[in-house]
Formats: C-alpha cells, sequence, structure tokens
C-alpha cells in the first residue's frame, strides 16, 4: 500500500516549523505506524536529507516514549493502543495522513515531532512516590489488599506516561496523568502516610508546569493507550478538597 | 496552603468555585420555575407569592446580593480558566484535532453562557425593573391590599412572538448549559463515580427535560392563550367584557357629557 504523509518539521524549539509532504510507497500493511516512518527515513537518509525525528523505545506499548498526534487523534485511530502498536492497515491505500507533535506549552516541541514531556517527571518527583523501610523484601501478602482495590489500584498504574491525555484535551490538562500517578498509590495502604502531601504537592506542580484546566470532557480517556477511566480525575478531586480542608485544620506544631 | 488560596489559586480550586457557585445557581432556576409554574393557578396564588417576596425588604436585598456574588464567581472562574487552558495548548495549536466523545454541550458552554447572561440581563429588564416591559402595569387587590397584578404582566408579557421566541430560544441554551454543568460538577467535587456516573447522566438529562418543557409550558400557555388575563381593568380596557346590550359604556359617556 501507498500512503501520503504531511508531517510537521520543525528544526529545534528555536526555530518556526511548517508541514512537509512525503510519499510512503510499497508499504505492507502488516508494519507499525513507525515502521512505516523507518521506511521515510531509509529514503530520506538515501537522498541525503534530514529523517524525521520521532521518539520511540520499546515498540511494545508499554514504555510510553512514542507520542504523535496521527489524523488528529493522539496515537492513531485505534483505541486504546499507542503510535508504535498502531498498524498500517489502520488506514487506507492512498489516504493522507497528518502527523503533528504533541501541542502543549508544558511539552515543548525538541524536533520535529519530539516533545520534551520532563513536565510529567517533575509531576512525579513532587509526590509520586511512597516511604518504604529499606533492608530485606517484604513478605508478599503481608498487607492485605482488597482484590476491587487491588484491581482499580492496577487500573491506574497501568499509566504509561505518554502524553496523550494532554495532546487530547481541548486545554492540555494533565489531570488524567497527575490522577492516575496520584490515584495508584492513594488507593493502596502503602500510599496512605503521604496521601494529602502527594495530592496538593502534585496539584501544584501540575500548576506551575503550565498544564490547564479540566473540563470533564474526557476526551483524555478516549484517547488514553492504556484507557484509563476518568474516574481517577474524580478520585484527585475528591482527595484534593479533602486534603485542602484536613490541611487546614489540622493540629501543627509551634 | 489555606483554604481560600487553594479555592481561588489553584486549578482544582476554580473548578470548584465553578461547580459548587453553578449547584446554587441551578437551585435558583429550579425554584424560579417551580414558582412560575403558579401561572397556572388562578391569579391570586402567582400575585400573593410575588407580593410575598417583594415585601421581603432587606432580606430580598441579602438574597439578590448573594446570587450576584455567585453568578459573578461563576464567570470569574469561567474566564480564569479559559485563559488558562488557551495558554496551556500554546500559540501554535493542532492543524488537525478530532473530538473523540466530547459532547456538543461541554464544547458550546461558552457561547451558551454568554447568550444565557445577555437573557438574564434582559429578562431583569423585563419583569423585574420593567425598562422593556411594553404594557402598562396592573394594579390588582389582593386581600384588601392593591398590589402589582404579576399573573397579568406575565400573559401580556409573552404576548409578543418575538419575546417568547427569545425566551424559548434563551431557556434551550440554558438547559443545553446545564445538560453538561449538572453532571460535571459532580464531577468537579469528585462526587462522580463509575458506579453511579450512568444514573447521574440520565437524572441530569431527565432534569433539563423536565425544566425545559416547565418554561416553555408558561411562555406557550401566555402565547397561546391558554393562559388567559383574568385582570378586570384589562379585560374592560380590551373591550374583552363588551356583551350586547351592555349599558356600562354608555352610561359613563353620559355621565361624562
Amino acid at each position: 500500500m501507498n500512503v501520503k504523509l504531511r508531517v510537521w518539521r520543525q528544526k529545534n524549539s528555536e526555530t518556526e516549523g511548517r508541514f512537509e509532504n512525503y510519499e510512503a510507497k510499497n508499504l505492507n500493511p502488516n508494519m507499525s505506524f513507525l515502521e512505516m516512518m523507518d521506511v521515510v527515513n531509509e529514503d530520506l537518509t538515501d537522498a541525503g536529507e534530514e529523517p524525521i525525528a520521532f521518539a520511540h523505545d520499546c515498540r511494545e506499548g508499554i514504555c510510553g516514549t512514542c507520542s504523535c498526534m496521527i489524523d488528529g487523534k493522539p496515537h492513531g485511530p485505534e483505541h486504546g493502543v499507542a503510535t508504535c502498536q498502531t498498524y498500517m492497515r489502520s488506514f487506507k491505500d492512498g489516504d493522507t495522513i497528518t502527523v503533528e507533535p504533541f501541542r502543549a506549552t508544558a511539552f515543548p516541541i525538541v524536533k520535529d515531532l519530539v516533545t520534551d514531556r520532563a513536565a510529567f517527571d517533575k509531576i512525579q518527583q513532587a509526590g509520586g512516590f511512597i516511604t518504604v523501610r529499606t533492608g530485606a523484601a517484604p513478605d508478599a501478602n503481608s498487607i492485605p489488599i482488597g482484590k476491587e482495590i487491588a484491581d482499580l489500584a492496577m487500573d491506574a498504574a497501568a499509566c504509561i506516561g505518554c502524553g496523550a491525555c494532554v495532546a487530547a484535551c481541548k486545554n492540555a490538562s494533565a489531570m488524567l496523568f497527575v490522577s492516575a500517578k496520584a490515584g495508584q498509590l492513594n488507593l493502596l495502604p502503602q500510599g496512605q502516610p503521604e496521601k494529602d502531601r502527594r495530592v496538593l504537592s502534585m496539584v501544584a506542580a501540575m500548576d506551575e508546569a503550565g498544564f490547564g484546566n479540566c473540563t470533564n470532557q474526557y476526551e483524555c480517556s478516549a484517547a488514553c493507550p492504556k484507557m484509563i477511566s476518568e474516574e481517577f480525575i474524580s478520585k484527585l478531586n475528591r482527595d484534593f478538597v479533602g486534603a485542602t480542608v484536613r490541611n487546614a485544620v489540622k493540629a501543627k506544631a509551634l | 496552603m489555606n483554604i481560600l488560596n487553594a479555592l481561588f489559586k489553584t486549578s482544582l480550586g476554580k473548578k470548584v468555585i465553578m461547580a459548587i457557585t453553578g449547584l446554587v445557581l441551578v437551585g435558583f432556576v429550579i425554584g424560579h420555575l417551580v414558582g412560575n409554574l403558579q401561572i397556572f393557578s388562578p391569579p391570586e396564588k402567582i400575585n400573593a407569592y410575588a407580593h410575598l417576596l417583594q415585601s421581603l425588604g432587606p432580606v430580598l436585598w441579602v438574597i439578590r446580593a448573594f446570587l450576584l456574588l455567585m453568578v459573578g464567581l461563576h464567570i470569574w472562574s469561567a474566564i480564569a480558566l479559559v485563559l488558562e487552558n488557551k495558554a496551556a495548548r500554546g500559540a501554535k495549536g493542532y492543524a488537525n484535532q478530532k473530538t473523540l466523545r466530547a459532547s456538543f454541550a461541554s464544547r458550546t458552554m461558552k457561547w451558551s453562557g454568554l447568550i444565557v447572561l445577555a437573557f438574564i440581563i434582559y429578562h431583569i429588564l423585563h419583569f423585574t425593573t420593567k425598562q422593556a416591559y411594553g404594557p402598562e402595569l396592573f394594579m390588582v387587590n389582593l386581600d384588601g391590599e392593591m398590589v402589582p397584578d404579576v399573573h397579568t404582566m406575565m400573559v401580556l408579557g409573552f404576548q409578543d412572538p418575538l419575546v417568547s421566541i427569545f425566551y424559548l430560544v434563551a431557556i434551550g441554551l440554558l438547559t443545553l448549559h446545564l445538560s453538561h454543568g449538572l453532571s460535571s460538577m459532580f464531577q468537579s467535587l469528585g462526587l462522580r463515580t463509575r458506579a453511579w456516573a450512568g444514573c447521574l447522566n440520565k437524572v441530569s438529562l431527565a432534569v433539563c427535560i423536565l425544566y425545559f418543557l416547565g418554561n416553555a409550558a408558561i411562555v406557550g400557555a401566555c402565547f397561546s392563550g391558554f393562559v388567559k388575563v383574568q385582570n378586570e381593568n384589562f379585560q374592560a380596557s380590551s373591550g374583552e367584557l363588551c356583551t350586547p346590550n351592555c349599558q356600562v359604556c354608555e352610561t359613563r359617556l353620559a355621565s361624562n357629557n
């Protein structure tokens, strides 16, 4: 199959970018989208041109490195997969595919389709952790956790931090990411000691990074390659209100 | 961080302000509708209700100030959030972005909100301050006291097709606004969970439909003549009470001559 590509090219964060048109010919429909990009880059390299820069790593949907807005949807037309798991069979022969980087002030473009998503790391560093005792590994299942809670926490923990939620949101809000990262810990007993501090710090880091606000449209959840539910956003809102009130009235040292 | 700081400075806090002020305003519009549905009772009912509200005196102004504060905060949080959202996407937007599941109502909150705001201003000029009110205001005797005849004012107010259409359009847009806002406020306060999200959507849709139908019934009944003016002074001046062989006007004319 053959497709036409309309790809955003931008030399670096300082220069203006623009769309360039390319043609990808003789593709196997069972190639992944990234393999198709590899083919285009081979041709560009052979022709002595600069290959298209795009982020990728594991190519099996678990690292969250690949991004790209493909035809107006993060990670392409399919549901619940990352760009690396999107195959050319999802497109029709002769299609023109528009490929853009994720657009958000908090995700500055590094080059072409590559964005700097370090803002997510800052949010994680603000509270996405628990305190653990060092030493030998504890016995498995020494802390009893109900199956429903364990399952729910696992759903939130499926977040790979790719940034599709921010890319899909009309407001470039990171609420689904933050709610998943805070929620997976807030649900579990291990996450309780820092729960309030975690929620307040992660929300503060999110606001500081310049992400937008949640308008409850749930585009994030629809675009999430791990299909994380917007219910975690509700939980984050609930935990935030609770943490703020508790923090205001709690006993403090002199 | 104290509570006020959290409410006014953080992204989630502004959404809480939006939700709580929205909740108060939803309560108000539903109460307002229930009060107005008294138009279907004999005129004394709604006239007495209006008189009761007017006679609250300072309390009425406290309620008005509170509602105005709610509207003000609702609009302030909307503007603050929209500005932040615009900045968050950055100067360069997408060339192509699909809508995946966002409802039409949720994507048009800005516009439905702005038009409803314009309508509220007109509505206050129309029926509260009566600056935009055409026909004269009739008085009516209620238990020995002369009070404004709100029943007649409403019926006459909706006789103009343009006014009635504007009311219906505005109510339709407010219903659209609420169809997103009603379930959204639960999400913003963290009270929406998967267990009852479906139920919440259905209940808010039902409330929206009932709200629209209730308001449309008032406008429709007044416009179509289902609810008629029952003020005798108005009926006399418009000739509605004229019967064959009636001597009232002749007697009056004769006495004037």
